[in-house]
Order: structure tokens, then C-alpha cells, then sequence
């Protein structure tokens, strides 16, 4: 089943994909441009914690020039840097490279301690489509990826639909591409990650406990250009969607 | 205190005067190459935090581990600090600042959080902040808030400058260096103090991990 979890008429709801329609969990069925998308994404009692991967494809790796990792190189990010499917990304005034990131997201299901890579499916709620947006501008050699680069308000937008894990039985061979205006720029297949979604779920398990909502990026392969006021940027995944972004200039610092 | 009225948690790198100096010789090197420019932050996810007198389980692997002793700032609204709070953030030692420090960091229970919040207003000035830090009663540190880089309003307003603090999030000032270097060491076995006026004591205790 494919979840979602919207605004309509000024009330938070959580939906469900029907037939080209969103189901609102108060029964009413409405079209998709009728509602604002949030992620999608149950509140947690805490804030959710958000792991992101960088250089985990192997071609992504080689075209920034840097050897594969031999450890995942993992960043966190805050919740305000999440956003909804169909809304705008600010680029910063004067910047000069801002790309996407296309990225299969993990939904973690239940409470994840030591977890090792044989059971690590089952704590997985669903997945669902990350665009990561970095603006290499800002760019420092400290706790690199720093958060001026990958933790500004509203850079990472996620949806449309948060997909049941039963639903995807091979999350390890899904097509990802993301489009420009309408120009495919990134092709890649999640069967390219160097540390797949097992590895990482046993990882990160083995010295934090992970809760249900907290995500994990998985980073994107090759294919990044950058992106311009007025673009219109769609990630999509296979089997879990597409999800639409369009940048904004920034007039202001964010 | 009700650690779920915590938003997120951001720790600020080499805010310490003492420890820039610390660092000055090598900022300019691979793999840094020029000294941070904007604030340098990280995050302290929920699977840290840990109570006043709680006990911090260490992991097996790591035979030491580094004391943060820092004061955070609590935000009441998006530009507005509501006040402030003792933090414990405790690290496995690395040595490069390099890369995010989440393994290092982000080990469950590996952020002890003040019960005292000393609220914001015109009498509080953060950076007459000090605290001490003592480990089984040992004073081992002592730190001086007017030693920031940047003080808490001008820290605010650079971190501001990229990204929105909300309402119950957190922005720890930093962490100083001991005198000859690095920061206080702690084991299985210790108990922490970090204590500051008006702010009360903020006591967590090492001990080994379960297996």
C-alpha cells in the first residue's frame, strides 16, 4: 500500500494511494493537486533520526573523485530540513553549483538494536523517494558534508508515498532516475550500492538504536547537474514513485 | 527532565578559542586545508540522550571516552532563545574532524542533559557561563564562557544564517580543551559532574556495556 500524509482544508491527515486518488483517513477521496504533500511520514515521540549516506555508489564515487569508502561515510540531518512531493527548494542568491540527489529512503519499522544483516528486512516499515539537495557552495573540510551544505530548511524533499516493505520484495534492484525539466540527467540502479540496505541497517544498529521513523538515506549514483531557479526536478524510484521539487531563488540567506 | 520536550540537539565544533589556537597549526592542512568558515555543527540524535543520573552504558571497543562539558542553548521559537541547559556530550575519541563523527558521537546514551533550564533574560548572559567538570570528585576542567569563538547571539545568528532552530531545539556553545590539550578522558567505573552556577549538577555515571 502506498501511504501519504497530507494538508487538506487546514487539517493534517494521513492517506492512501486509490486509483489515482488520495483516500483520506477520514474516508473522503480527493485528487492529488487538492491537497498540500508532507512527508510521509507518522509523527514520531521524538525527533526522528535522519541518516544520510554519501558516496555510496560506486560510479558517484568515481565521479567526484574519491576512492569508494571502506566504511559508509554517514551525515545526520535535523526534521526542518524535510519537506513535502510538489513543493519549492530555495537556492541560495549567488551560488554556483546546487544539484539533486535521488535517494531510495529507508522508513525503519520497529525498535533496531544489534540487528545483524539476516533479519535486518524485517525491521523496515516501507521506503520511500529522498531528493537530498547539496549546495557545493558551501562546501568545508570539516565534518564533511557540513550542515550549511545538507541541512537547510526545506533541502530535502520526500514522498510522494511512503511504500509498505511487504510491498517491495527487492528493494536492492530499483531503477532510479531523476529528470530536469522534463530531461532525464540520472539514471542509476539501487543494485549499485557499495553498502547495501542490510549492511546498514546492521551498522548503524551496532552502536545506536534506531526507533520507528527514523530514516536512512541511501545515497544516489552518478549523474548530479546543477539546478536553477525555476527548474522543475523529479526523483523517482521504481515501484515507490516520483517526487516532484521545483527550485525557488532565494533572496534571503535561507 | 522530560527529554521529550527536546527538539533536535546540534553541537557546535571548535567554538573555543583555546581550542582553534589548539588546532591552528594544522587547519591549513590535508585533508582541511583552510580554517572552518561557518559554524561547524553536529547532531546529537535522540538515542543519546540521557537523564541527570543516569548510567551511560561504553561500548566494549572503546577503552576511553572524551567529555564534552557544554551548556546549550534552548530555543522557545525560531530566533529566540529560551534559555539554557547543561549538556554532558560525550564522545569516543577520534582524531580527525574530517568526516560527520557519527560513530564516534552518536553511541546510544552518549548525551547526559541538565534538569536545570535557566531561563533567557536581560540578567543571563552566556557569556559569563562557567562550569566545572569532575570526575569522582576530581575537579579535572574548568571553563570559561567568555573563551567562545563565537558567543551564544552571534553563534545563533551564523547557524541562522543557513538553517531554522525551532521551538525545544537545542545548540550546544561548544566544548573547550584542557589546558595541555584534548578533553577530560572518563571509564567504566566513573562518575561524571559537571556543575555550574545556577544551573545545578549534572551527574551520569560509566558503566560497561551489556553484551
Amino acid at each position: 500500500m502506498k501511504h501519504a500524509r497530507v494538508l487538506y482544508q487546514g487539517t493534517t491527515l494521513d492517506a492512501t494511494e486509490s486509483d489515482g486518488q488520495l483516500l483520506l483517513a477520514d474516508g473522503r477521496l480527493v485528487p492529488f493537486d487538492a491537497v498540500t504533500w508532507l512527508p510521509p511520514l507518522a509523527p514520531t515521540p521524538r525527533p526522528r533520526t535522519i541518516l544520510a549516506l554519501g558516496l555510496n555508489y560506486a560510479d558517484h564515487a568515481k565521479e567526484l573523485e574519491f576512492k569508494a569508502p571502506d566504511e559508509p561515510l554517514v551525515f545526520l540531518k535535523g526534521e526542518s530540513a524535510l519537506t513535502g512531493h510538489r513543493q519549492v527548494t530555495k537556492r541560495p542568491d549567488g551560488v554556483e553549483f546546487m544539484h539533486y540527489e535521488c535517494e531510495l529512503t529507508v522508513v525503519i519499522g520497529r525498535t533496531t538494536k544489534n540487528v545483524k544483516r539476516a533479519n535486518a528486512y524485517d525491521h523496515v516499515g516501507g521506503y520511500t523517494v529522498a531528493n537530498d539537495y547539496a549546495i557545493r557552495d558551501y562546501l568545508e573540510n570539516w565534518y564533511r558534508p557540513n550542515l550549511r551544505v545538507k541541512n537547510r530548511d526545506a533541502t530535502t524533499p520526500l514522498g510522494p508515498w511512503r511504500v509498505d516493505a511487504a510491498d517491495m520484495p527487492n528493494p536492492m534492484a530499483l531503477a532510479l532516475h531523476t529528470t530536469v525539466n522534463g530531461k532525464v540527467t540520472q539514471s542509476g540502479n539501487t543494485r549499485d550500492m557499495i553498502f547495501d540496505v542490510p549492511f546498514l541497517i546492521e551498522y548503524f544498529s551496532s552502536f545506536m538504536t534506531l526507533q520507528p521513523g527514523d530514516l536512512i538515506l541511501t545515497g544516489t549514483p552518478d549523474g548530479v547537474v546543477d539546478c536553477r531557479a525555476g527548474d522543475v526536478i523529479i526523483t523517482e524510484i521504481e515501484g515507490i514513485g516520483a517526487l516532484v521539487n521545483t527550485i525557488q531563488q532565494s533572496l534571503t540567506p535561507i | 527532565m522530560n527529554l521529550n520536550t527536546l527538539g533536535t540537539v546540534y553541537g557546535t565544533l571548535l567554538n573555543f578559542r583555546s581550542e582553534v589556537q589548539a588546532w591552528a597549526p594544522r587547519m591549513n592542512e590535508a585533508p582541511y586545508k583552510s580554517p572552518p568558515r561557518a559554524p561547524i555543527l553536529y547532531i546529537k540524535p535522540a538515542n543519546t540522550w540521557s537523564q541527570d543520573g543516569a548510567a551511560i552504558a561504553v561500548p566494549a571497543r572503546a577503552p576511553q571516552v572524551e567529555i564534552g562539558a557544554t551548556i546549550a542553548m534552548v530555543m522557545q521559537a525560531p530566533g529566540v532563545i529560551g534559555g539554557y541547559r547543561l549538556m554532558n556530550d560525550l564522545s569516543l575519541p577520534h582524531a580527525s574532524f574530517f568526516r560527520p563523527p557519527v560513530k564516534f558521537k552518536c553511541v546510544d546514551g552518549f548525551l547526559g542533559v541538565g534538569d536545570t533550564l535557566v531561563q533567557a533574560g536581560p540578567a543571563v548572559d552566556p557569556s559569563k557561563f562557567v562550569l566545572e567538570v569532575r570526575i569522582n570528585d576530581e575537579l579535572k576542567q574548568a571553563v570559561k564562557f567568555s573563551g567562545l569563538v563565537r558567543d551564544a547571539k552571534q553563534l545563533l545568528a551564523d547557524v541562522s544564517e543557513f538553517m531554522t532552530l525551532d521551538a525545544g531545539d537545542a545548540l550546544m556553545l561548544g566544548c573547550d580543551v584542557l589546558p595541555q590539550g584534548g578533553r577530560p578522558l572518563a571509564r567504566v567505573g566513573d562518575r561524571i559532574e559537571i556543575s555550574a552556577p545556577g544551573f545545578g549538577t549534572l551527574t551520569n555515571t560509566l558503566v560497561v556495556q551489556a553484551l
